[in-house]
């Protein structure tokens, strides 16, 4: 599946994969809108979080709104989503957004946007083994 | 096979026998801050179909829900009202915050009626979708009146704006396939079955006073249509009698603003953190993700508070075969479990593929929802029934039948004492071995139930009248019926051995519907922390608690996701019975009713409580329109006070001659059992007439449990009808 690599020790906390998702995707240059959050821990240790594509939230989703494409990336259904952020609430790696603008959660899609201007080099779509199989995934 | 099949044929004979009696059309129109702004009123005796305005009135008196209900049925029944007669009413109503998908346990319907046990008026909470889609369909309630000539459904289509009454002589009377059918007929794709939800009973609501209702969601990943029920107080017998198989609702279109609040955002960061809270605290603490509400028959029998053989005893050294391990191998697990959008706690269990081994469905594979902990207490501890399967089984069997797990288990745990008490023989139970522990026999009684036939008929009447009966047509002793029968208000109790918690023993026995635990469960907070010593600490939770619940229930809400899970820092940051509040998630619901109702008037946890105070108080006025409502019908059966028997007594001699030495200020020694425990009853039950004086003046209640003029007055609920009430008896 395809998934969005960080590299913690090359990112310089530039934020622009931050202005770039949000810009892409929400047409506004926004971080609180992005996928990928960078954050500066202090003694120069950044933290980059972005969703890992485990597909947890498969299983959590009450009207099945949230599945796998075929390169195995997780998405959302907005047309079936009912906004409860259950997903956000349950994602392991807290990756799963939400915003006052918006009534559905929003999440990494592995589109590669990020990645490509980087300037850094800390972030890469790259193909890994799957995720298992989901519950959700089993009964189809 | 996941679910009863429909086939074409079926269908078509279903729909073959439908004739539109009545049609209602109206203008569907979004909800606004929480309510839809009308009520909506059926009558099935003159097919009449109206909508009734909500104004700003009933909604800061009533607030919604169980609220609604209590007002709409008080202006539809007179004093002389029964539950056979045709102006009763079912009423159901989901609440302002009812429909939210944010936050969990926010899909609650409550549902209402005079009841065929009390008499008076009942109310019962319960999950599936029908409240908020009915809600989202344009009705704040429903209220479903008359007695028709010949079986209908009545049909709510949220996204026509129409409403109809039909003939449905086709359809299946049981809820296992009447569900089923009610999806089919009504709904195509996945989307639009999870649109509907049906309100339905069964047969044996039909042939006993303890019918339950049950409320559909659409299982889209397991294909079936689940059941909650609303349990108490026989509410299903009342839609029985009124011919009504089904009353079914249809709203596609939800999404997380339906309700139009006046600020999704707080919606929003409230709910997220709270999904945050349980994925991380819910593991470590009740595990009601996993285990559903069956958890607690460990915790209970722990603490000897497990209702065992009628309430006799509170634990049991068999009670390991009915803990949680033994119903979860039965789940299938790993997916949403919640009965409405948004409930991460999840704890509606779902049995796929268990097989019947007795029974009309003998031998097949069904899908069943549970059990819940009281179905688990009641028909397996209560009963001696140390089998998963069977419990399990019943399960089934009351849901489909539509009967009220809580009152078939105490009932027949009753009936079974007196089986082993020599007062019942098999002459007269028609060959059953009424036994604690006899599985089979417990069956037959539902089946009986089911066919309406047999000693299943008497049991299916409940507590009250089955001492009536045992009494006259047997010769028992009344008073020993009266001490073991545990009912009050002519209600079943629900399963939690209260003998040693004064407060709790109030918690049941002033319970405006009678002894349901949703009131109050102050057992640990009592008899295990001792944080509520006196009297008065007693009634101040006596007064909180039940106020603070009955929020819930005019809300839609579940009491759940309050106490069932708690913040990390709870029982740092507070100590006590204020740890007991869980004030973080007060707060959550001050914030959750403000964002969506934009009442800037409700601030903190305290207006929540003052809220619910009208509405309590006009029940408990409620009761006394019905002729009931005053102190003699607050009266508690002994067994839920002490040892009925020496042999109880004496299965606790130590506690009990402790408690006359230390409590009593009375020397056990050289007493006889019958004397200690005659000693014990007149201390106890003193104790109990104590309390309830405390409790009435706390609450602003006369000595005889009417609400004062004066308190009638504060709260606003001052109209014309209940002055004169209230001076007729002052």
């Amino acid at each position: 599946m395809k998934i969005l690599v960080t590299n913690e020790d090359l990112c310089v906390a530039c934020y622009l994969c931050e202005e770039v998702c949000s810009h892409a995707w929400f047409k506004q240059v926004n971080r609180s809108k992005s996928s990928i959050r960078i954050t500066a821990l202090g003694n120069a240790e950044i933290g980059m979080a972005v969703c890992s594509q485990c597909g947890e939230c498969i299983d959590v989703c009450p009207t099945g709104a949230i599945s796998r494409d075929k390169i195995g990336v997780v998405r959302i259904d907005k047309k079936l989503c009912v906004g409860c952020l259950s997903c956000v609430g349950f994602c392991p790696t807290l990756t799963m957004y939400y915003h006052d603008d918006y009534v559905e959660p929003f999440k990494c899609i592995s589109c590669g946007i990020c990645a490509k201007e980087c300037p850094a080099g800390a972030l890469s779509i790259e193909t890994v083994e799957d995720a298992p199989v989901t519950v959700t995934e089993r009964r189809k | 096979m996941p679910a009863p099949l429909i086939t074409p044929q079926r269908m078509e004979a279903l729909k073959a026998g439908h004739q539109v009696l009545a049609e209602f059309h109206y203008e569907p129109r979004p909800v606004d801050k929480g309510y839809a702004g009308q009520t909506l009123y059926v009558n099935v005796s003159d097919n009449t179909i109206a909508a009734k305005p909500v104004d700003d009135r009933m909604k800061h008196t009533f607030t919604g829900g169980r609220g609604f209900d209590l007002w709409l049925l008080w202006n539809a029944v007179t004093g002389k009202t029964r539950w056979d007669s045709s102006e009763n009413e079912v009423v159901i109503s989901a609440g302002p915050i009812g429909g939210t998908t944010q936050y969990p346990g926010t899909g609650k319907s409550i549902a209402a009626a005079i009841s065929p046990l009390t008499g008076t008026v009942v109310d019962s909470n319960v999950g599936g979708y029908f409240g908020p889609l009915l809600k989202f369909a344009g009705f704040d309630a429903i209220e479903v009146q008359g007695i028709a000539d010949r079986e209908v459904i009545v049909f709510v289509d949220g996204n026509a704006g129409l409403v109809q009454i039909m003939t449905a002589p086709e359809e299946s009377v049981n809820t296992y396939e009447l569900a089923e059918e009610m999806v089919a007929l009504f709904g195509k794709t996945p989307e639009e079955k999870r649109g509907v939800s049906s309100v339905t009973s069964g047969v044996g609501a039909g042939h006993s006073l303890i019918g339950c209702l049950n409320l559909s969601f659409y299982d889209i990943r397991r294909q079936v249509a689940r059941l909650k029920q609303a349990g108490r107080g026989g509410i299903g017998t009342v839609l029985r009698h009124k011919k009504v198989k089904a009353v079914v609702v249809k709203w596609v279109g939800l999404k997380g603003d339906s309700l139009h609040p006046d600020d999704l955002p707080t919606m929003q960061q409230v709910g997220a953190k709270m999904h945050r809270e349980i994925y991380e605290r819910d593991p470590i603490m009740f595990t009601m993700r996993y285990d559903g509400t069956n958890h607690l028959t460990k915790v209970m029998n722990d603490y000897d508070i497990l209702p065992v053989h009628n309430f006799q005893y509170g634990a049991h050294p068999e009670a390991v075969k009915i803990y949680s391990p033994e119903f979860v191998k039965f789940f299938s697990l790993g997916i949403p479990d919640g009965c409405w959008y948004g409930c991460t706690l999840a704890c509606a269990k779902c049995a796929e593929g268990f097989e019947i081994y007795t029974g009309p469905h003998k031998g097949e594979r069904v899908t069943v929802d549970g059990p819940e902990y009281e179905t688990v207490a009641g028909i397996g501890a209560n009963c001696g029934i140390w089998d998963a399967h069977a419990v399990l089984e019943a399960n089934f069997y009351c849901d489909t039948y539509g009967i009220d797990t809580i009152s078939f288990g105490t009932g027949l745990a009753f009936a079974m004492e007196c089986y082993e008490a020599g007062i019942l023989n098999k002459q007269i139970t028609g060959g059953l071995e009424l036994n604690f522990g006899n599985a089979g026999a417990m069956l037959e009684v539902l089946h009986q139930i089911g066919r309406g036939e047999g000693f299943g008929v008497t049991v299916g009447q409940g507590i009250r009248r089955m001492k009536q009966i045992f009494a006259e047509q047997v010769g028992a002793d009344p008073k020993f019926l009266q001490d073991i029968g545990m009912e009050c208000k002519g209600l079943e109790y629900s399963e939690y051995v209260t003998k040693e918690s004064l407060a709790q023993q109030g918690g049941y026995g002033l319970a405006n519907k009678g002894p349901q635990h949703d009131e109050a469960w102050l057992i640990f907070m009592d008899a295990v922390n001792n944080q509520i010593p006196t009297f008065e600490d007693k009634a101040e939770a006596l007064h909180y608690f039940p106020m603070w619940r009955t929020f819930f229930g005019l809300n839609g809400l579940c009491k759940l996701p309050w106490n069932d899970v708690e913040p990390a820092a709870n029982r740092v940051d507070y100590k006590g019975i204020q740890a007991a509040k869980v004030p973080e998630h007060v707060q959550n619901y001050v914030d959750l009713f403000r964002a969506i109702t934009g009442r800037t008037d409700i601030q903190t946890g305290e207006d929540l409580v003052a809220m619910s105070e009208k509405v309590y108080n006009f029940q408990r006025l409620f009761n006394l329109k019905m002729g009931y409502g005053t102190r003699e019908h607050d009266a508690i059966p002994y067994r839920s006070v002490g040892p009925v028997t020496n042999k109880e007594y004496e299965s606790r001699a130590e506690r009990y001659d402790k408690q006359l030495r230390e409590l009593a200020g009375i020397d056990p020694d050289g007493m006889t059992t019958d004397q200690k425990r005659l000693a014990l009853r007149r201390y106890r039950e003193d104790q109990y007439e104590k309390l309830v004086d405390a409790v009435y003046k706390r609450r602003g209640w006369n000595e005889q449990g009417i609400p004062t003029l004066q308190k009638v007055r504060e709260l606003g609920i001052d109209y014309p009808d209940v002055v004169t009430l209230v001076e007729k008896h002052s």
